[in-house]
């Protein structure tokens, strides 16, 4: 599904975020890439959302080279993944329930879908009380769940999470976590980037650890071992 | 499908705009500054032009006559002049009414009245020669010289022909100057007031980067992103136009009681009535190109 072909990432003064990055993942997966801050964890993800490109080699989604592709096909390749950040990234000026819609909308999805899918996945994650409040009258561990509504709505045959629970405490942590294995088992692959050590090992998923922009271990029932 | 995304676009863009009160309000003010700039020097460049035109109107031939002339000879020079295809209008003026109009216009001044008394009527008659077109006048003009070598006109009774070109060509002089200079300011006002809109503008929207960014990983396409940021331009362009009209009538009002002393005053007024439409329209459509041009220039740096 997601294949990295021999990428390397220089950015200017010689600063290598990945060198020389081969792995592929396949449809249904769970993946954890794990590293220190630095290792190219983010950039990695960047690469598969076409926000960034390889300084060489490539990365293709399904058998579409994202380096190759015109920007204005982006958009449709995006609205295929799901993303969540570490902090959140959610639009303030929209209540939860416009954040969800918003990339329906931008799908181009029917308003009586919008209608009827939004409270649903408001209630997959839990906040079906949080329906009309602004990302401001929330907590850390309600916006996570908010923009894991938002990037699971279109039902995304990729799921990108770059540190999701990099600011949660330990319990809104293993929910968070509970939720992601959920849309997994459901058939979403899932890619999330972390340092947290408790999360991984918890997980016995496939786990491909990062160092200075290297792959050092890709391991099927993998752990966090730096 | 491309309607409801139209739909969804001005929706975004009203919401938006309604939830980002403090950044519109901010837009609308600088862009109401702009349009009002825009609208004083429509309405003074309509002004001048009028001033322009009706000084060109003002351009006559004043024939005096001797005030021994016989009314019967000046009324037959008055028929020849009608003949000419030069004349447009010839306007008499008798000895009687000349003093009766002195004496009204100077009804004030005794001393000047009880003078007149005693010395009789000092006052020829007149004709006022209109031509139809000014660059006629030169050529009237010196048909009606007494020392013209023609003599088939008995040019004995003309006192005197006034002709006042040299004042009026002076002055259209001085207005086209003025316009001239009046329009390089007006083009450097507008340049930078609307400059100052830009920079506004990209201020408000450089406040939305963060989420410009976020929209597009979801996958909303370019045009579904900047689409609510171009609404908003056009509403507080459209809202700009109403506040700037607005702010126009107290203006005219105040340039007209404000300059009543100068040329019988100068009456915006008029033509900010006259041209309400005109003026509204073009402050519209002005505030809503500002709008959506400043407001593409500022979403296009994030996407």
């Amino acid at each position: 599904m997601i294949y990295f072909d021999k990428v390397s990432k220089i950015y200017p003064g010689d600063v290598a975020a990945l060198s020389d990055v081969t792995f592929a993942v396949e449809p249904g997966e769970f993946v954890s890439v794990v590293g220190q801050s630095g290792a190219g964890k983010s950039t990695l993800l960047k690469m598969i959302l076409a926000e960034d490109t390889p300084t060489e080699g490539s990365v293709f989604f399904e058998s579409i080279d994202l380096k190759s592709i015109r920007a204005k096909h982006i958009p449709a390749i995006r609205r295929r993944m799901g993303c969540v950040f570490q902090e959140h990234r959610l639009l303030p000026d929209k209540t939860a329930f416009e954040n969800i819609a918003f990339t329906m909308e931008a799908a181009g999805r029917a308003d009586d879908e919008i209608a009827s899918d939004v409270p649903h996945v408001l209630d997959l994650v839990g906040l079906s009380s949080k329906v009309w409040n602004f990302p401001g009258e929330m907590s850390g561990g309600e916006r996570q769940r908010v923009a894991i509504a938002r990037a699971i709505v279109n039902q995304p045959d990729v799921l990108l999470a770059d540190e999701p629970t990099g600011n949660l405490d330990p319990l809104n942590t293993n929910e968070i976590m509970q939720i992601f294995k959920k849309i997994n088992d459901l058939g979403t692959t899932v890619i999330i980037t972390t340092h947290n050590k408790g999360v991984i090992d918890n997980l016995c998923k496939r786990v491909i650890t990062l160092e200075n922009g290297k792959i050092i271990r890709d391991e099927k029932e993998g752990r966090y071992i730096i | 499908m491309v309607w409801t995304k139209i739909k969804r676009v001005f929706r975004s863009g009203f919401v938006g705009f309604w939830r980002n009160g403090v950044v519109s309000a901010a837009s609308i003010l600088v862009m109401t500054v702009t349009l009002a700039v825009i609208g004083t020097l429509l309405l003074a460049s309509a002004y001048l032009t009028s001033s322009l035109d009706t000084l060109k109107s003002k351009v006559d031939i004043s024939v005096s006559f001797k005030t021994t002339a016989p009314e019967s000879d000046i009324l037959s020079l008055k028929n020849t002049l009608g003949t000419l295809p030069e004349i447009k209008e010839i306007q008499y003026i008798s000895r009687d009414q000349e003093l009766a109009d002195f004496r009204d216009r100077h009804k004030d001044n005794a001393l000047l009245v009880q003078s007149l008394d005693e010395v009789g009527n000092p006052f020829g008659a007149r004709l006022n020669v209109m031509a139809k077109d000014p660059s006629q006048y030169e050529s009237i003009a010196k048909f009606l010289d007494p020392n013209s070598g023609d003599s088939s006109l008995n040019r004995d009774i003309i006192d005197q022909v006034t002709y006042k070109k040299d004042i009026v060509d002076r002055l259209m002089v001085l207005i086209s100057a003025s316009r001239k200079v009046g329009f390089a300011i007006s083009m450097i006002l507008i340049f930078m007031s609307i400059l100052v809109t830009f920079n506004t503008v990209s201020l408000a929207i450089y406040t939305s980067r963060e989420e410009i960014s976020v929209m597009r990983l979801v996958g909303a396409s370019d045009n579904y992103v900047s689409g609510p940021f171009i609404v908003e331009g056009v509403i507080s362009g459209i809202i700009s136009a109403f506040i700037s009209i607005a702010l126009l009538y107290p203006l005219a009002l105040w340039v007209k009681s404000t300059t009543v002393g100068v040329y019988g005053g100068i009456n915006m007024m008029a033509y900010y009535i006259d041209n309400f439409v005109e003026i509204f329209l073009v402050l519209v459509i002005a505030g809503i190109l500002l709008g959506v041009i400043s407001s593409i220039l500022a979403v296009r740096r994030y996407l």
